[in-house]
């Protein structure tokens, strides 16, 4: 058996090498977390499939010609939530509950470096999810429009929008409430946050307040640019903008890592 | 200027509500020494080197380590130390082992081969094994190679071997005795007196938040008796008539049933007394032995010989 020499040698590595390593390690036990999987990859395909279906509403008082070129971009914006929100949270929530952030905290790795890891991953898993997706589109005869720029924009504010709110829930509950409530929060802003059901099928009054929801933006800002070619949604920019700003400064404060 | 000591406190204090886990503790750890917090369950032996650790925040007196502020120098202490928490390893459970002290390698400037270091630890065939699956003993393995990987000069390790097997305990014994070796400073808590004894150069026993003993595990059981008298009989023996019997400042308890223990000056006068004293109550005393004090003794003396609640 070889010796190991226990000589002292302090140090702590390059950011830019734990960086890589976190992000790594976080990237793959994502994928390989049945749950995590289920939730960011399988359910946003089989929704797809679904949604692509007749069955629920008609999309034609809309201007939409076709249906697929409807759903996939709310299709993107439910995976979005599902990696950054629900996904992020639930698995942050259990890493304090189990004591990995209380272990991490004993190294040298800086918390900066931990959050920027996070990021790191969920975005690893957004770069799949759009792929899939994508791909899955193509086979239904999906035709993207618009500019893919503003589109790259809109997934990066929404995962700052919904990352920011899945850390805040995540460090300030219990772990079994932030599972419960990441779920719930996801269904409900699924159905009722303008991404599954747009919110033209909405009451007015209820529409105008939905339409601030960071879900609500976000997909409505993707099918602007994938359906119909619009423009800059500065609007929906604006207001994910906001939603990362309020969530940022209070996760920053009130998240608890033991 | 006297060189910067790994550890010093001075004075702490930590309350949870009323309760003061930690009440008015001083100690001093040297480098390149070995420190063993020794005390019962409920001692104040965490939150101690969890304060040390930084993950706790004092309400009075001083901490030191390496010369630093626990909490306020985090970032420049956290490279130089490292941490073996109680209660498992606290790292991603569904990271294979070799994974995860990967990971810890990749924070530190020149790690320890992580390969090397998993057989130094004994889990060279299990480091492809998911965390969680590991035994508790493999854990704890596991959880002292990630403490050790960043080539700290000063390691915490809480509780190194409980739930350890009677090999992986010498085992790692023998590994903390390189530690020393090799020059890391080294504070372990432990309820296990026998380790203690091993491995520390000085060792602190506390009870309730406080020092109530403190010196080389040579001082510690030189100090008061100079030795005892162990044998087994029946129980309920007449002690007040045998303590009749013995020289001025010796003693007889019954630790448990049917277990005595003489304490005092052990001669040979001393021994013809008890074994007298026996013989002329019609009692055979089994399994006599003289004994120098252990610490186990002293400890106990210490920290009272109940059960705790």
């Amino acid at each position: 058996m070889s010796e190991p020499g226990f000589r002292a040698a302090p140090g702590a590595a390059p950011k830019q090498r734990m960086l890589a390593a976190q992000a790594g390690m976080e990237f793959r036990l994502l994928l390989r977390n049945g749950e995590q999987v289920g939730l960011t990859l399988v359910i946003p395909l089989l929704l797809l499939v679904f949604f692509n279906l007749p069955l629920l509403y008609s999309l034609a008082d809309l201007g939409v010609q076709r249906r697929i070129d409807f759903v996939v971009p709310s299709i993107l914006a439910l995976a979005v939530m599902s990696a950054s929100f629900t996904g992020l949270a639930i698995g942050t929530g259990f890493e304090r509950k189990y004591g990995v952030l209380k272990r991490l905290g004993g190294t040298a790795l800086p918390r900066s470096v931990l959050i920027a890891g996070k990021t790191v991953a969920v975005l690893l898993v957004e770069i799949v999810q759009v792929a899939l997706i994508a791909l899955a589109g193509a086979a239904l005869a999906w035709h993207p429009h618009g500019d893919p720029v503003v589109v790259l924009l809109l997934v990066i504010l929404g995962t700052a929008a919904f990352g920011t709110l899945g850390l805040l829930l995540a460090g300030t509950m219990r772990a079994e409430i932030t599972l419960a409530a990441a779920n719930l929060i996801w269904l409900v802003l699924l159905l009722g946050g303008g991404v599954a059901i747009p919110l033209a099928k909405f009451p007015r009054a209820v529409a105008d307040v939905l339409q601030f929801l960071p879900s609500a933006a976000l997909a409505d800002g993707l099918r602007g640019v994938l359906t119909f070619s619009a423009g800059v949604p500065w609007r929906d920019l604006l207001t994910l903008l906001v939603w990362a700003g309020v969530a940022m400064p209070a996760a920053a404060r009130w998240f608890r890592w033991q | 200027m006297p060189p910067v000591a790994a550890v010093e406190i001075v004075d702490l204090v930590k309350a949870y509500g009323e309760h003061r886990a930690v009440d008015g503790l001083s100690l001093r750890l040297e480098r390149g020494c070995v420190l063993a917090l020794l005390g019962p369950n409920g001692a104040g032996k965490t939150t101690t080197i969890e304060i040390c650790e930084g993950f706790r925040r004092l309400d009075s007196g001083t901490v030191r380590v390496l010369g630093l502020d626990p909490v306020r120098d985090a970032a420049r202490l956290k490279p130089r130390v490292g941490v073996m928490l109680q209660d498992g390893v606290g790292g991603y459970t569904a990271a294979r082992a070799v994974e995860l002290l990967r990971l810890f390698a990749a924070y530190a400037a020149q790690p320890l081969d992580p390969d090397q270091l998993l057989e130094a630890v004994g889990l060279a065939a299990a480091s492809n094994t998911p965390v969680k699956r590991l035994s508790g003993g493999q854990q704890q393995r596991l959880s002292l190679a990630l403490a050790l990987v960043a080539r700290p000069e000063l390691v915490f390790l809480d509780e190194p071997t409980a739930g350890m097997d009677p090999q992986s305990r010498r085992a790692t014994w023998q590994l903390i005795r390189r530690l020393k070796q090799d020059g890391v400073s080294i504070v372990l808590t432990t309820h296990f007196l026998d380790e203690a004894e091993e491995l520390a150069d000085s060792v602190v026993v506390v009870d309730a938040g406080r020092v109530v003993a403190q010196g080389t595990p040579a001082e510690l059981t030189r100090t008061g008796a100079e030795g005892q008298i162990r044998f087994r009989a029946r129980s309920g023996l007449r002690l007040d008539l045998l303590r009749a019997a013995l020289p001025d400042g010796a003693d007889v308890v019954e630790q448990d049933a049917g277990h005595y223990l003489v304490l005092g000056e052990v001669d040979p006068q001393l021994l013809a007394t008890v074994t007298a004293w026996c013989a002329g109550q019609g009692v055979l005393a089994e399994d006599l032995a003289v004994e120098r004090r252990s610490l186990e003794d002293v400890f106990l003396e210490l920290t009272g010989r109940e059960l705790r609640t």
